[in-house]
């Protein structure tokens, strides 16, 4: 692998140790199909529609996105979303998606592409599986904030329930408050930065990772330890929180690092139908 | 899934039975099989308010006789009550089979409860100077309407919106639970107890009654229990947090007071609201921003949190 694929290598990043069955398929981002699905629609960022979602179901309201994208809008905004489930899930496109208030359960879940910005607070599982893009929140977040994201920045600029990236696969996530018990909970890869505390059992039986924090640490879960913080870890932290205009109080230079242990998972071991075969 | 909100004006009163009334209609989705409330009203000095059920709403669709029987077992307590020394001064036959009473009485009133509930099928849902506690099968508008809920003036109330798991569908599994024998007591919780049989032998063992055997009773009597024991609210709450097993997210109750736990795995949603003369809390959000309709700022209690706020 050449170039950009190299990047993140080169900088220092991945201080994840991939061996064994662990793989990792590179993205490449001069390929256009990384960006946009090929049934995407095509949109106009300076196009812009509003959605009064005060009367609406959910289901409306979604269709009402969906209908709004297709006919080229590429800046939506949602009025008077009133804390429902299930809104802003599945887009994706490459578009940018302001709501007008909170969202209930699983709001902006299985999205790929858009820029999403909440000026309310998000209820449990806000982002599960988001592959691409932003979503930033204004408020609070509820339990299970960035469950299983892949890709994407998630920001929650006040503070969070627990299991925060619970079985994150990529991404970054940032807590611009405090996180509760069992962040990081069965995390696979990507970033957590947690600007204020962090509740007990932070990183519990992660795989791998790294979490940051800025605040105090109520205990480490089984298998999370201090990781030594590097330069490039200080600068990607420093550019990255400045994109969000969030900022631990302590200071990034002062904030603490935690990776896997590695010694809960058999990560060079055989999966146990292999065994099976060679036995 | 269960849904529990709960609310208190500090400082005033309002029309709670409405407010809790809309904050439980928005959380069926979380539990259609029955809707309670606890509500909390102005006390009237040394006079009680009594809710009680002399059959099971679905008692009265079967069989000829339970007609005649719920009249004959009213009777029956009324009798009873008349040989306490009861004075009772309204009797309010709300359903055929549920009755609100007021009443003043200077005597044990765990007896008084006991003598009561000898009565086959009589279940007292709840006493209090200010509480009134009503539950039945149905969604909160079938159950607020049933009872005439919308007006009821008061400073506080808890409501609950239950999907049957652990035990049956009917009004005696239903909650809020009233901490007998306590006054003006009362729990919702949404959750499960792992440790509930245990504990649920070790308060019989104490001399408390279950009526149920749904695991959110547990909590109800182990809150009478400790404040039996001296505790106050908050630190029998605290208590439970560290000694009852389990995920749940609770709420209860007192004449001035309203107060939530969390489990220390937070496994249980709750989300909250807090302002100068008002907080508001609930399973979701949705159910909250039901009665406000402008913007709020809103967030979740942590992980093994108990809080307590003053009427």
């Amino acid at each position: 692998m050449a170039g950009v694929d190299h990047k993140s290598h080169d900088m220092g990043l991945h201080a994840e140790q991939l061996k064994g069955r662990t793989q990792q398929r590179f993205f490449s981002a001069s390929e256009e199909e990384n960006f946009t699905y090929s049934w995407a629609f095509d949109v106009d960022p300076a196009k812009s529609a509003e959605i009064d979602a005060l009367d609406m179901e959910t289901t409306d309201v979604n269709l009402k996105i969906r209908a709004l994208m297709e006919d080229g809008h590429g800046t939506i905004t949602i009025k008077n979303p009133r804390a429902r489930h299930g809104v802003g899930v599945g887009i994706l496109n490459r578009a940018n998606i302001n709501f007008e208030g909170s969202l209930g359960y699983f709001g902006c879940g299985l999205i790929d592409g858009p820029n999403v910005r909440i000026s309310g607070r998000v209820g449990w599982s806000c982002a599960e599986n988001m592959m691409a893009g932003t979503v930033v929140i204004e408020g609070n977040a509820g339990s299970t904030f960035g469950a299983a994201i892949r890709g994407g920045d998630l920001v929650c600029k006040g503070d969070v329930g627990s299991r925060t990236g619970i079985d994150q696969k990529g991404g970054t996530i940032i807590v611009g408050g405090r996180t509760g018990a069992f962040s990081g909970f069965m995390m696979q890869r990507g970033r957590m930065v947690i600007c204020g505390n962090a509740g007990k059992n932070l990183g519990d039986s992660m795989y791998d990772g790294t979490i940051y924090v800025g605040g105090e640490v109520e205990d480490l879960g089984v298998d999370c330890v201090p990781g030594e913080m590097t330069e490039i870890d200080l600068k990607w932290l420093t550019s990255k929180l400045a994109l969000y205009d969030v900022s631990p109080a302590c200071g990034v230079e002062n904030m603490k690092k935690f990776v896997s242990g590695k010694q809960l998972w058999n990560y060079d071991n055989l999966e146990p139908s292999e065994k099976k075969l060679i036995l | 899934m269960c849904g529990i909100a709960g609310l208190i004006h500090r400082g005033k009163s309002s029309d709670v039975g409405a407010e809790m009334t809309s904050m439980l209609q928005s959380l069926k989705h979380r539990g259609p099989d029955s809707t309670g409330f606890a509500l909390y009203g102005t006390p009237e000095k040394n006079q009680y308010v009594m809710r009680f059920k002399v059959a099971e709403q679905e008692d009265m669709k079967h069989g000829f006789d339970i007609h005649q029987q719920v009249i004959e077992r009213q009777a029956e307590v009324d009798k009873r009550l008349d040989s306490l020394g009861v004075h009772v001064k309204l009797r309010d036959e709300v359903t055929e089979y549920s009755h609100r009473y007021t009443f003043s009485y200077d005597g044990d009133m765990r007896k008084m409860a006991d003598y009561m509930e000898d009565v086959e099928g009589v279940e007292i849902l709840s006493i209090g100077e200010g509480l009134e506690l009503i539950k039945d099968l149905g969604d909160a508008n079938v159950v607020s309407d049933q009872y005439g809920l919308s007006g009821f003036q008061g400073t506080h109330a808890i409501g609950h919106t239950r999907m049957a798991t652990e035990s049956d569908v009917d009004i005696r599994s239903a909650h809020p639970y009233w901490a007998y024998p306590f006054n003006d007591v009362s729990v919702v919780h949404n959750g499960q107890l792992t440790n509930y049989w245990s504990f649920r032998r070790e308060m019989e063992r104490r001399g408390h009654r279950f009526m149920s055997n749904c695991d959110s009773e547990l909590i109800a009597v182990y809150i009478a229990d400790r404040m039996a024991e001296g505790d106050d609210l908050e630190e029998s709450m605290k208590r439970s947090v560290e000694e009852l097993d389990g995920v749940f997210t609770y709420l209860v109750a007192t004449s001035d007071q309203l107060g939530m736990a969390k489990d220390v795995m937070a496994a249980k949603p709750m989300v909250l609201y807090e302002s100068d003369d008002f907080v508001g809390l609930a399973s979701e959000e949705v159910s909250i921003r039901s009665i406000f309709p402008n913007e709020i700022h809103t967030f979740d209690p942590y992980e093994g949190e108990v809080r307590v706020w003053q009427a």
